[in-house]
């Protein structure tokens, strides 16, 4: 499968700016990614680390279920979906089903209560980039590790030096893979511009085998 | 939800050891097709906690002809293979709890979605 079908096949996740924002709650950063910055991201992690197909991939902090439905499209042997959110996770399971992927969500707070011990090869999300509560991107990176071996993740590119350092500490590879623009679809009822452009790292985390 | 996120998941409330594995009260499963991947099976069963695996199979009733442990024979073994897929990748849990080993806290599941959010005292 070419980068570009997969973005068009991916063109019909809905996403949180089409549930209404009404739907969506601002404390929880819930943008969703775009199917092109999804295709992105499992297009490379596939085919340039074959870390998707046959591999059990965790969707963490999943909202309506893009990156996993991604993966699935590519073949992962199982997808969990995992969000604090229900609403998202019943938007995320409608999706799954109408692109028939076979994906299991589970309703949990990441960043609070962890649920889920290291059992995964691959962890694809794009978590909330810490704007409205201060390092919730490096804990989520922190429970992505915990979770799998490795991980891909965005993030804002001006945080690129922060987070060099975090994988540092941590003893973990880091590799930038691209740096891409993120559209945010105007999804709560302040934003007044239709969309805005993010600076955006596309990167991946490797442990180290010890 | 089906065996092999069952096989993922444990307690995390304050205070719990392992929390780990979840028992399984039944309510309402189901079973869905899905087509048969030896490598990922083969792959997954370096991973799984075989023995909650075998437990939450006997809990669902799909498991009764599992092996006792894993063996490197069982991996060239297809008719295996395809019983541990089946109980693996095909059984779901619709309706049901989930439930704390060590405090007997017990984790909706509904329409599929198991609820693994603490309150705040649990924290």
């Amino acid at each position: 499968m070419k980068l570009k079908h997969l973005e068009s096949h991916l063109q019909s996740v809905t996403t949180y700016s089409e549930l209404g924002a009404e739907k969506v709650n601002i404390e929880l950063e819930q943008y969703s990614t775009s199917a092109h910055l999804a295709a992105r991201m499992v297009y490379t992690a596939e085919f340039e680390f074959g870390d998707i197909e046959d591999r059990s991939v965790l969707d963490l902090g999943c909202g309506t279920g893009m990156l996993g439905i991604a993966a699935g499209i590519l073949g992962a042997g199982a997808v969990v979906g995992l969000d604090v959110d229900s609403g998202a996770l019943s938007a995320a399971a409608e999706n799954a089903e109408s692109m028939e992927i076979g994906m299991d969500f589970v309703c949990c707070d990441v960043a609070r209560n962890p649920c889920i011990p290291e059992r995964f090869d691959t962890v694809l999300m794009n978590p909330p980039f810490g704007t409205r509560r201060a390092g919730i991107d490096v804990v989520f990176l922190e429970r992505a590790l915990e979770a799998a071996p490795t991980v891909y993740s965005m993030h804002k590119t001006s945080t690129r030096k922060h987070l060099l350092k975090k994988a540092e500490e941590w003893g973990v590879d880091i590799t930038v893979l691209a740096q891409l623009r993120f559209d945010i679809p105007a999804t709560y009822k302040f934003h007044k511009r239709r969309s805005m452009d993010v600076e955006v790292d596309l990167i991946r985390l490797q442990k180290r085998l010890s | 939800m089906r065996l092999i996120t069952h096989n993922m998941l444990k307690s995390n409330i304050k205070g719990v050891e392992s929390g780990y594995p979840l028992g399984i009260e039944v309510v309402k499963m189901e079973e869905q097709e899905l087509e048969f991947n030896p490598d990922f099976i083969r792959n997954m069963l370096a991973k799984l906690e075989w023995d909650a695996f075998r437990a939450a199979a006997t809990a669902l009733e799909a498991g009764g002809e599992l092996p006792e442990e894993v063996t490197e024979e069982m991996k060239g073994d297809e008719e295996v293979l395809r019983r541990v897929h089946h109980a693996l990748m095909e059984v779901h849990l619709v309706e049901g709890e989930l439930v704390c080993p060590e405090t007997g806290r017990k984790f909706p599941v509904r329409q599929g979605v198991p609820n693994m959010l603490l309150h705040e005292d649990e924290i």
